[in-house]
């Protein structure tokens, strides 16, 4: 058993080596030394509560199976999970951290005597506000990711579920929540305590299930900065150090990731949580026009002697890559082109795919070099010097009409100037509108040349056709 | 008059807000998908709660109703520890500079 103190210290190295695994992501060079420090950090933490506790008993033996069993739970779906469900995913963990906060709240409550907090019925007020919060916020994240997770893995459907009277119904359960925990702190009431923890499942419901596909990228962002606020909360009920740094980091790095996430889409973030975005059956008027306007569409083949003649190449992909796991296939194209020196360089719309850097991993799971992929702000002025743009995949990130039309949805979004390439090769399905539900405008430009296909499919094929 | 040790913690925890913020803002948006999933494993340090909540039963009962919570928390943070940081490797591995000597 060591003293209080002394493992007060080793939380604080475990908090530090967090903070330097974070730290790591600012280069992929350094990144895979700053996640070491991270599982340092977390071997540090258990360790020290094993020690801390002093209870060699047989209850050790069982945590130790139990942890062994998360562990290769964990680790089989590590290994087995393919880059494109990054995205579920990730939800899915979230969903984890929450309800793993909501029942070590739980245990506080039940067993307040095993982390000092005083006896049953007679809690400090202080602990017994901090586990209630963190229980609800960790309930929220729990059942929001759910959800998440549903929707991305397209269990359930991608589009917003809204009814009358949704916000204020969750506005009221919020005011609830609160009102709850104030009675709870007075009467101590175990009833109250459940209650707050199933009003929190059903808000997190409500709170993703009126959000649209398009917008995953936030809620994403959003559920893992609650997932960090769930743990601080619990953080401080334990007075637990490395608990109160990891949630505050996890937290705010959510936070921004949600900023980003937002900036990119021009919209804010009172508007994606309100949701219904993207929802609409888009309006008759995009319909007729889509009928008149002409297109020009073409082949592989046309599509390879296109590029075989240029001299530079830009990439966008997007959510349409992931889907038709396009990414191999478009790194051999790329190999192609190369070989007959064609320079080719990806642009990365922010928002492309389902989270943040989606579209960075899928790639760099296809071995392409993470220095030929960039940033919408750092290629932006590169699109009006190239040959060719080849847009796969992604939709609304280049859509012109974000700089020209006030009275579109997603004006004043940053979008990739594909259209300022000389000419502009576009694998789609079809002409269908993308999330935003709007006509893209690039679709009718004379130099924009239509592939209808699947992205793989057309990708190989253009491959064959470059030999 | 002494202050509450309260207080301290919340000036560790708003620091260590301030900390993240710097931090997060300083990872290339290249790695906004490994940030995730390290976040999701540093996140479950929560695993230290339910260690404590697990080991609190006595010899005779060792899963009483609060020690229970504890050992399935311990399941689901572990899923995560491990999960989440043997994805976030899984992914680094892949980010790699151009090979002139390859191809």
């Amino acid at each position: 058993m060591i003293s209080a103190n002394l493992s007060a210290i080793f939380y604080l190295i475990s908090g530090i080596l967090f903070i330097l695994a974070l730290r790591g992501l600012s280069s992929p060079d350094t990144s895979r030394q700053g996640n070491y420090f991270g599982i340092a950090g977390m071997i540090i933490a258990i360790v020290v509560t094993f020690l801390s506790v002093g209870n060699f008993s047989t209850s050790l033996t069982y945590v130790i199976i139990f942890l062994l069993i998360g562990g290769l739970i964990g680790a089989f779906i590590a290994f087995r999970i393919p880059m494109t469900a990054m995205p579920e995913l990730v939800a899915g963990f979230h969903s984890l951290v929450g309800l793993a906060a909501v029942f070590v709240a739980i245990a506080a409550f039940l067993n307040p005597e095993a982390f000092n907090l005083g006896v049953v019925g007679k809690i400090k007020l202080a602990s017994l506000i901090e586990m209630s919060i963190g229980a609800a916020v960790g309930a929220i994240t729990f059942s929001g990711s759910v959800i998440a997770f549903l929707k991305l893995r397209g269990i359930m459907s991608g589009s917003p579920i809204t009814f009358s009277g949704q916000h204020f119904l969750n506005l009221m359960l919020g005011i609830g929540i609160f009102v709850l925990i104030y009675y709870l702190c007075i009467s101590q009431s175990a009833n109250i305590f459940w209650t707050v923890i199933m009003i929190s499942f059903l808000v997190g419901i409500l709170l993703i299930i009126p959000i649209g596909g398009a917008d995953m990228p936030v809620v994403i962002s959003m559920l893992n900065s609650y997932s960090g606020w769930a743990a601080a909360g619990i953080g401080f009920t334990l007075e637990n150090t490395a608990l109160i740094i990891t949630g505050a980091l996890v937290g705010s790095s959510g936070a921004i990731l949600s900023y980003i996430m937002c900036k990119a889409m021009n919209r804010s973030f009172v508007s994606v949580i309100l949701g219904g975005f993207g929802a609409d059956s888009s309006s008759d008027k995009t319909k007729q026009s889509k009928d008149q306007k002409p297109v020009k569409s073409g082949n592989a083949e046309d599509a390879a002697f296109l590029m075989k003649n240029a001299s530079s190449v830009i990439i966008v992909p997007g959510y349409g890559m992931a889907v038709a796991q396009a990414q191999h296939a478009l790194r051999e194209m790329v190999d192609k082109l190369k070989k007959n020196d064609i320079k080719v360089t990806y642009a990365i719309h922010p928002v492309a795919g389902r989270m943040p850097g989606h579209m960075n991993v899928l790639l760099a799971e296809a071995n392409v070099p993470y220095d030929e992929v960039f940033e919408l702000e750092d290629i932006n002025n590169d699109f009006a010097n190239s040959d060719v743009a080849f847009v796969i995949g992604a939709n609304d990130v280049t859509n012109p009409v974000a700089k020209t039309d006030p009275k579109s949805p997603i004006f004043g979004m940053p979008v990739l100037d594909v259209e300022k390439c000389k000419s502009v090769l576009f694998v789609k399905r079809s002409l269908s509108p993308g999330y935003a539900g709007i006509d893209n405008e690039l679709f009718y430009k004379d130099n924009t040349l239509m592939l209808f296909a699947d992205a793989k499919k057309m990708t190989e094929d253009i491959v064959k056709n470059l030999d | 008059m002494e202050i509450d040790p309260f207080i301290f913690r919340l000036s560790i925890f708003i620091l260590s807000i301030f900390i993240g913020y710097y931090v997060v803002w300083s990872v290339t948006p290249s790695l906004h998908t490994p940030l995730m999933s390290v976040t999701n494993a540093i996140s479950s340090v929560i695993i230290v709660g339910a260690i404590i909540a697990a080991l609190a039963g006595s010899s005779e009962s060792i899963f009483g109703i609060s020690s229970i919570f504890g050992f399935l928390a311990i399941v689901l943070a572990a899923i995560n520890i491990f999960g989440g940081f043997l994805v976030t490797q899984r992914m680094l591995q892949m980010y790699k500079k151009k090979k002139d000597k390859k191809k």
